[in-house]
């Protein structure tokens, strides 16, 4: 896992400047974020396109859902997501047990693996994001992790507006 | 090591100890890293050609030990030709499932080729087209510093550059690599 984490004690002199470096600390973060995200979304977009072709026209929101959990998930992960619910006002968690880029990932006793994994989980958000794209659902997308190497992805559908 | 055993050894590793990727993931994330890249330096394609070396060269670091776990290869090559055949034939085919051709070789035996007839990385690939991309990018330049970084840590220091690249019209697809030194085994240098 990448390098990361600041130690929690600070003096009292040293909060204004921590404070500033925080701030500093949360828009490279952000910044890292947009970043990853923007380059999974383009890469989902792609894979779709090629390997969404020869299938029949997906019938509804769900049927396109399905396809990202079996599918795609086979095609960039190598297994499938192992649970799928919904509430069916357009929100879908993805839970994902065993994800597979954690499978490797493990830190000393306290080194907060769950927080420096995080990062791992942005690109494959963008990637969702993109495939949902390119089959003409706009969603957002957020994934976090409790324990590794689980994962959980939740897709908010955005609907059109009405005209 | 023969050119044939090093074949085998090769082929034997890509069929059992390789976990595979789709092929697609693979060059559709490459090619947004470099889009990415081009657009980050405002199409300053020297720069991209850079920084693609530079990123290639810090997997290389790593990869080297992937590839001596794999391959399970306890002995050093005995000189740079040996180098030269594994790169090829063990490297670049368990990573890349690929084996480019080794041509081209200096008198002395210290400057090799190779020559790529397939590069996955470039599937599907077009440059730019706003007539300098053809002359000024190496769009697989990753892999230059992937061999710089991963010879490096088994005390090879090399040059390698793209001399040729099928994207950009020409009719092959070639690497040009030069042992500059073997390095000796020396204190780390300190930290800067």
């Amino acid at each position: 896992l990448a390098e990361g984490g600041t130690s929690g004690l600070e003096s009292g002199e040293a909060t204004a400047a921590a404070a500033a470096r925080k701030m500093d600390e949360d828009e490279e973060r952000d910044a890292v974020f947009f970043r990853l995200e923007g380059l999974g979304y383009r890469v989902g977009q792609g894979l779709v396109e090629r390997f969404s072709r020869d299938r029949p026209r997906f019938t509804d929101t769900l049927d396109v859902i399905k396809f990202l959990c079996k599918d795609l998930w086979m095609l960039v992960f190598r297994k499938q997501v192992d649970n799928l619910k919904t509430n069916h006002r357009g929100v879908y968690v993805l839970t994902d047990n065993a994800f597979r880029p954690f499978s490797r990932m493990s830190t000393e006793t306290g080194g907060q693996a769950v927080v420096r994994a995080q990062p791992f989980l942005w690109f494959p958000c963008g990637i969702v994001r993109g495939a949902l794209a390119a089959m003409g659902i706009n969603a957002s997308v957020q994934a976090d992790s409790t324990e590794l190497p689980g994962a959980v992805f939740q897709i908010k559908t955005i609907p059109a507006k009405a005209a | 090591m023969a050119a044939s055993k090093a074949s085998r050894l090769g082929e034997e590793i890509w069929k059992t100890r390789i976990d595979k990727v789709n092929s697609e993931l693979v060059v559709l994330t490459y090619g947004t890293i470099v889009a990415q890249l081009v657009k980050d330096f405002d199409s300053d394609y020297v720069e991209v050609n850079k920084q693609l070396d530079k990123m290639g060269y810090n997997i290389g670091l790593r990869l080297i030990e992937d590839y001596l776990a794999k391959s399970n290869t306890m002995r050093r090559c005995s000189n740079f030709r040996e180098t030269a055949e594994m790169i090829a034939k063990v490297g670049f085919k368990i990573f890349l499932n690929i084996t480019p051709t080794i041509t081209n070789w200096t008198s002395d035996s210290k400057q090799f080729s190779l020559v790529f007839d397939e590069n996955p990385l470039a599937d599907f690939v077009e440059l730019p087209d706003d007539g300098r991309a053809q002359d000024e990018l190496w769009y697989s330049n990753i892999l230059c510093g992937v061999l710089r970084g991963a010879l490096e840590m088994v005390q090879m220091q090399v040059e390698a550059h793209f001399i040729s690249d099928m994207l950009r019209g020409n009719d092959t697809t070639e690497m040009r690599i030069s042992l500059l030194r073997y390095i000796d085994d020396e204190l780390p240098p300190e930290d800067d």
